[in-house]
């Protein structure tokens, strides 16, 4: 397909990177040439300099023949002005990023009015991944499919756990819960492992299954299972404020640290119940005053990575809290992983899955069939949930006479709303909805995972 | 320094090495020549290196821009090696050196011959001649880009040391696309120049080993006496067409896209058709009393001009004994060379624009120390990098210029004769004045002043920096 990307921020180089890798023609516009120079010379992709809202550039740039044009520059205003007029010159299909509350709030009507087909908002998907993982503290990472009803946990093995030493055969014979280990990741290496597959200390392996199963495989593991009461947030960001209005609203304390007086006034408006601290949040001493010692959960928001991680080993030495860190920029994921920070969340990587999990649906014929889509361990392994339409060679035949790609695992089966772990006997339906995860990249439909 | 994906590259260039042998073997054969069995030899050479190395796959997809002016510069030099061996193989050339010689000034689309007779070669030798110039052109690896699915999102690096000019610029989103789309028109204006002269009434080998050539802007002829031979219409068909191998392909594209104003409006396009213009004007008026009649000396003059101008070096007669006038405008042409983008070596005439830009802007900043100014091109602003790279490609070629030279009058020759090969090697146009004016040839040169030349003639074609950088012990530092 040929998509034109408007601005070249972390957001837009990390979409060209993906998008590119599955081979969709990608131009990016840019004011930088710099910028520009620096994507060109790591990515297959044209660059263009000028203004993305510009008939002529968005013309130079292929509009006339493009089918989507995503939008991710800093400014929302400039973003849903470059959609219009795409949309206008070209007739394609739109996103824009847009992350002001005040436009989020009234979402639909813009969606509406402007034509878009997807409007993303990185603060609030970030915001909503931070809240999945405090309601369940002990997991690195949540991700859910089937609207809700499965869920996926990273966990990491601790050095006391019984799963230690045993083979996933004799975990789920021992547990007796339905749920399925999907991936393990070693070192620098992710399996998708079989039943013979032994699990060590300080692996991080991912678990599926509906999410009454897992917290009842948690608890079996003697893992706590409830979620944080209290939250110690630095920096009063846009997703702060996401996160703090989602998190109150389910009864949880949230002390906000914001260096910027004016921010302080805005977020106590917006968020009367949540107490909001005006200070520098990389002050040793405030930190220890406000109580970060006694806090149950620390996430760390400012607008530096680098402060980030700081603030989250210090978090670390000085309290038992679970630690979330955030990172837009940087990009040591290796080093990040190395230094045992909790749960990392890129808010770039979401904004990109939900981009190429929408571009793939496009991709296909029929419509989409791509329910949900991440990418995990680094971008090496995905998660993908399909649905079952008629027609599809999968239908109706047992899992163990089909011809599966290798490296690909059929975890969970939705048939109206009752999450099966498939056995060799299960068949497909059409209407239900199919969770795989694989290292085999750019799946778009169901049958792909068919060997050729 | 990623080894191992430059070996990887290497041996794919050495496949296709052997397929592009594969056309001269099979006109041999047909012809039933015995330099078809020396072509055969080094084919399954090539053949059994280049499927042996593929099979071991490179262990790290890493590709940055000093491997990239490395495997660029290593693949034209193997190329040239392993193309160099049918001619010596055939028994039809002096020695290796020479042979050698002779394919680096094919590839490179210079055209200069150690040969003196090269109506004497068999067919399938001269028909490799000429398209060594027709894949040195638009470039080898080019090819490979657009055919091969190679090393992924950084093979822009490959493009942009191959190709020619200051900045390249992609056509379309992808590299493999753009290699595709050049080729293709490539490929197209050939054919085009094939039926024409044919329909011209050339025999069709001629036309085909002639129109190789030509698009390539090359200069090898079928003939000694160049295209003297050849009939008025067909000198005129050639002229055209090397006109149009002078001219940046991007244009070409543009003109399939329908947007032919831009076309209209390139700047680089305007001033080169100008420069034609005025310099055959400048020589008919200046030759005409050696013809009879004005149009001749039109034609004539015309004819040396674009193929001067295009890094060509055909001749229609032996200009050397023009007035000074005249020689000297060619001498200056050759310095000069085509568009940015098209087959034609040479200086490019996109640098001297924008260096004339920067002068003029310079001399502006004298006279206003405050004004600020941006230089402009085809309605955009060339960056400080850019303007930064030419003047520095501008010391590195004066540098190497007079280095070549003073190496060059060890062998003892005419003032002339040293600094105007120097010139036509650099500048990939064959031709110069002396001893290796058009009717000449570079045979009497010591094997050392052919090893110099060569390199100039690889330097030349490469726009210096990728063999520079091959040959800096600081490349092979880590």
């Amino acid at each position: 397909m040929q998509i034109i990307i408007v601005g070249g921020g972390n957001v837009g180089a990390t979409l060209a990177e993906r998008l590119s890798q599955e081979k969709h023609n990608i131009s990016v516009i840019d004011t930088r040439n710099e910028v520009l120079s620096r994507i060109c010379d790591n990515v297959d992709v044209m660059g263009i300099v000028g203004n993305g809202a510009s008939y002529a550039v968005q013309k130079e740039a292929g509009i006339e023949e493009a089918d989507l044009l995503i939008a991710v520059t800093n400014s929302d205003e400039l973003n849903m002005l470059c959609c219009l007029i795409a949309r206008k010159a070209g007739g394609c299909q739109t996103i824009a990023r847009v992350r002001n509350p005040v436009y989020s709030r009234e979402i639909s009507f813009i969606k509406e009015e402007l034509g878009l087909s997807m409007v993303i908002n990185p603060e609030d998907e970030a915001a909503m991944e931070i809240a999945r993982v405090l309601k369940f503290p002990s997991a690195l990472e949540i991700d859910t499919f089937a609207k809700g009803r499965v869920e996926l946990v990273k966990y990491q093995i601790e050095g006391a756990s019984a799963l230690c030493g045993q083979s996933l055969k004799a975990i789920s014979a021992k547990m007796k819960c339905d749920v399925l280990v999907s991936t393990v990741e070693r070192g620098e290496e992710v399996f998708i492992p079989d039943g013979n597959f032994v699990l060590r200390e300080k692996d991080e392996i991912s678990i599926m299954g509906s999410t009454k199963n897992i917290v009842l495989f948690f608890k079996k593991l003697e893992v706590p299972t409830t979620r944080a009461n209290n939250v110690f947030i630095v920096g009063g960001g846009e997703t702060a404020y996401y996160l703090s209005k989602h998190l109150l609203s389910i009864g949880v304390d949230v002390k906000i640290v914001e260096k910027n007086k004016q921010r302080c006034n805005e977020l106590c408006e917006l968020l009367p119940e949540a107490m909001i601290i005006c200070g520098d949040g990389t002050d040793r001493d405030l930190l220890l005053e406000e109580g970060l010692p006694q806090a149950e959960s620390f996430v760390a928001l400012t607008n530096f990575d680098e402060e980030n991680i700081l603030l989250s080993l210090f978090a670390r030495s000085i309290s038992k809290a679970k630690l979330i860190t955030r990172i837009h920029r940087i990009a040591f994921d290796e080093i990040i992983e190395e230094l045992n920070l909790g749960s990392v969340v890129y808010p770039k990587y979401i904004t990109a899955e939900s981009i190429i999990k929408y571009v793939r649906g496009m991709q296909n014929s029929i419509g989409s069939n791509i329910e949900t889509l991440y990418q995990l361990h680094n971008d090496r392994v995905e998660a993908l949930e399909f649905i079952v339409r008629q027609k599809s060679p999968v239908v109706d035949i047992p899992l163990q006479e089909l011809h599966l790609k290798p490296n690909l695992l059929l975890c969970c089966i939705n048939h109206r709303g009752q999450i099966i772990t498939p056995g060799g006997q299960s068949r497909l339906k059409v209407g239900d909805t199919v969770v795989i995860v694989t290292t085999v990249k750019g799946l778009d439909d169901i049958s792909d995972i068919l060997k050729d | 320094m990623n080894f191992s994906i430059i070996r990887y590259i290497l041996c794919r260039v050495l496949e296709f090495a052997a397929l592009f042998m594969a056309l001269p073997c099979v006109v041999g054969l047909i012809y039933k020549e015995k330099s078809a069995f020396s072509f055969m030899g080094v084919i399954a050479g090539c053949l059994l290196v280049g499927l042996i190395g593929k099979r071991y796959k490179p262990k790290s997809r890493v590709f940055y821009a000093k491997e990239g002016f490395v495997t660029v510069s290593l693949s034209w030099i193997i190329l040239s090696l392993v193309g160099a061996c049918p001619f010596y193989f055939s028994g039809e050339f002096p020695s290796y050196m020479d042979a050698l010689f002779e394919t680096v000034s094919g590839f490179t689309t210079t055209g200069g011959t150690i040969l003196t007779d090269v109506e004497g070669l068999s067919r399938c030798i001269q028909l490799w001649r000429c398209f060594t110039h027709w894949i040195g052109g638009m470039g080898v690896l080019v090819l490979i880009l657009a055919i091969l699915p190679l090393s992924g999102s950084h093979n822009m690096h490959l493009m942009r040391a191959e190709s020619s000019g200051p900045s390249v610029t992609k056509l379309v989103p992808k590299v493999r696309n753009t290699a595709k789309i050049l080729y293709g028109i490539y490929i197209a204006l050939t054919m085009i120049n094939m039926i024409i002269l044919m329909i011209a009434g050339m025999a069709p080998y001629d036309a085909v080993t002639l129109s190789f050539s030509t698009m390539g802007t090359g200069g090898f002829g079928l003939l000694n006496s160049s295209v003297g031979s050849y009939s008025v219409p067909i000198q005129r068909i050639l002229m055209v067409f090397m006109l149009l191998g002078g001219v940046n392909f991007q244009l070409y594209y543009l003109l399939l896209i329908r947007r032919a104003k831009d076309v209209f409006h390139n700047e680089e396009l305007r001033v080169y058709l100008g420069i034609i213009l005025v310099a055959s004007l400048l020589i008919a008026w200046n030759i005409k009393d050696l013809f009879g009649n004005g149009g001749e000396s039109i034609h004539h003059a015309m004819f040396q001009v674009i193929s001067i101008i295009t890094t060509t070096g055909y001749s229609t007669l032996d200009y050397s004994n023009w007035p000074e006038f005249s020689k000297s405008i060619l001498f200056l042409l050759t310095l000069l060379g085509a568009c940015a983008g098209g087959t034609g070596g040479g200086f490019k005439v996109s640098r001297l624009i924008v260096m004339v830009r920067s002068a003029k802007n310079e001399i502006s900043a004298a006279i206003h120390p405050r004004s600020v100014r941006r230089i402009h091109m085809n309605g955009q602003v060339v960056s400080e990098s850019i303007i930064k790279s030419i003047w520095v490609y501008v010391m590195i070629y004066v540098l190497l210029f007079l280095g070549s030279f003073v190496l060059l009058s060890l062998n003892g020759f005419d003032f002339v004769t040293n600094i105007t090969a120097v010139a036509t090697t650099i500048n990939n146009v064959g031709p110069g004045f002396g001893m290796v004016g058009p009717a000449g040839n570079y045979a009497e040169f010591s094997v050392f002043s052919k090893l110099v030349l060569m390199f100039n003639m690889l330097a030349g074609r490469l726009e210096l920096l990728p063999v520079l950088v091959l040959f800096s012990p600081r490349t092979w530092k880590g």
